[in-house]
C-alpha cells in the first residue's frame, strides 16, 4: 500500500447492453477503497496537520479516499 | 461507563433548508447498515473476543455513537423548524403523523430498526468479517446520501463518515492480522 | 418565537481548534489499539494530549464544562453543565 492517494481507486466495467433495453447505457464502475491496498498499517507514515486530518476524515493521506469520483465520472 | 462530551466531533454544517434530505439521513440512523448497528455491534461483541482486540472494539464502538449524534443533529437542524406542509412535500408526512419531528431508529423506507441487523456469531474472525462488511457497507450508503445531495455543507460533514468507514475497515483488517498471528506468549521481563 | 441566542464567533473558533486536536488523538488511539508497541505514535499521542489539555481549559473558562459527572471544573454558584445550547443546536 501506502500509495492509496496515488493511484485511482476507481474500476470501471460494462454491462451487457440488450438492443431491448429501454435506456441508453451507463458505463459502472465501483471503489476500491484504501482500506483494500494494505493489511496492515506501516509505522511512520506521513500526516496530514490536525486541522487538514479533521477535514478529511483521517490523519495519514494513504489512507484518504475522495469521493465523489473526479473529471471522469458521466455516461459516455 | 462512558462519559459525555458536550460538543460534536465534526463541525456539522448544513447550508440548505431541505427536509427532504432528513428522509434520507435516517438510513444512517435506524438502517441496518447505520451508526446505531454499528455501536451496538462493537460493543456487543467485545464480551466474546479474544483481549488483544476488546480495545480496538472498544474505540470504534464509542466513536460510532458520535457519528449517530453528528446524522442526528443534521436530521434535528432539517426538520426542527419545517411546517407540516413542508414535511409533507418532503415525503415525510408518514412520519410526521406517527412521531412529529421526533426523531426515530427506523431506515429511509420507515423500517423500524431491528437487533437482526447485527450479529454475533462468538467466532473472532467471523465476527471481524461481519464489521469489516458492515463498514464497507455503510461508506457506499454515505456515497448514495452524497449523490443525492447538493448541500456543500451536508456533504462535508457526509465525507468526513464517509471516510471514518475506510479507517475503521482497515483497522478491523489489522484485528484479523492479529488474530491470526496470535500465540501464547509468554511474558519475560 | 425563535430564541436566537448566537454565541461569540469566538465559541466556534476555540470548539473547531479542540475538535482538530481531539481527531488527532481518536485517530492515534485506533491506530494504537492494533500498534501497541509503536513509541513514535505513543510520544505523539502524549504531545496532543498536553494540546488538549490545555484547549479545554480554555474552552471551559469561557464556555462552561464539556465533561459530564464532575470531569470538568464547577462554579460554586452555578451548575453551567446544563445550561443550553447543547452540540446539535449550535
Amino acid at each position: 500500500m501506502e500509495k492509496g492517494q496515488n493511484v485511482d481507486q476507481w474500476r470501471e466495467w460494462d454491462a451487457y447492453y440488450s438492443p431491448f433495453d429501454p435506456c441508453s447505457p451507463r458505463q459502472k464502475y465501483y471503489l476500491i477503497p484504501p482500506d483494500q491496498m494494505t493489511t496492515f498499517q506501516s509505522a511512520g507514515l506521513k500526516q496530514y496537520s490536525p486541522h487538514e486530518a479533521l477535514k478529511r476524515g483521517t490523519l495519514w493521506p494513504d489512507l484518504y479516499s475522495p469521493y465523489p469520483r473526479g473529471a471522469k465520472e458521466g455516461t459516455r | 461507563m462512558w462519559i459525555y462530551e458536550k460538543k460534536l466531533q465534526y463541525p456539522v454544517r448544513v447550508g440548505k433548508c431541505d427536509p427532504r434530505l432528513a428522509r434520507l439521513l435516517i438510513e444512517q440512523y435506524g438502517g441496518a447498515d447505520g451508526e446505531l448497528s454499528a455501536a451496538l455491534r462493537y460493543l456487543n461483541q467485545r464480551y466474546s473476543i479474544p483481549d488483544r482486540v476488546i480495545g480496538l472494539l472498544t474505540d470504534i464502538g464509542t466513536e460510532e455513537f458520535a457519528h449517530l449524534e453528528m446524522i442526528a443533529t443534521m436530521v434535528y437542524k432539517l426538520t426542527k423548524d419545517a411546517s407540516p406542509e413542508q414535511m409533507k412535500a418532503a415525503g415525510l408526512a408518514d412520519h410526521y403523523v406517527n412521531h412529529d419531528r421526533a426523531l426515530y431508529y427506523h431506515d429511509a423506507a420507515g423500517v423500524p430498526w431491528t437487533s437482526a441487523y447485527i450479529q454475533a456469531k462468538g467466532d473472532p474472525i467471523a465476527d471481524l468479517y461481519e464489521d469489516i462488511a458492515a463498514e464497507e457497507k455503510a461508506r457506499a450508503t454515505y456515497q448514495w446520501i452524497i449523490d443525492n445531495t447538493d448541500d456543500p455543507d451536508i456533504m462535508d460533514a457526509l465525507k468526513f463518515l464517509r471516510e471514518r468507514e475506510i479507517v475503521h475497515a482497515l483497522r478491523f483488517r489489522e484485528a484479523v492480522e492479529l488474530l491470526k498471528e496470535h500465540r501464547e506468549q509468554k511474558k519475560v521481563f | 418565537m425563535s430564541s436566537e441566542k448566537s454565541l461569540p464567533k469566538a465559541y466556534y473558533q476555540y470548539l473547531h481548534e479542540l475538535q482538530a486536536v481531539d481527531f488527532v488523538l481518536v485517530e492515534l488511539s485506533l491506530y494504537l489499539d492494533t500498534h501497541r508497541d509503536d513509541t513514535q505514535a505513543l510520544a505523539q499521542l502524549q504531545q496532543f494530549q498536553k494540546r488538549k489539555h490545555n484547549l479545554v481549559a480554555q474552552f471551559e473558562a469561557s464556555f462552561g464544562p464539556l465533561y459530564q459527572y464532575g470531569e470538568s471544573q464547577t462554579d460554586a454558584k452555578h451548575w453551567a453543565w446544563a445550561d443550553a445550547p447543547w452540540p446539535w443546536q449550535v
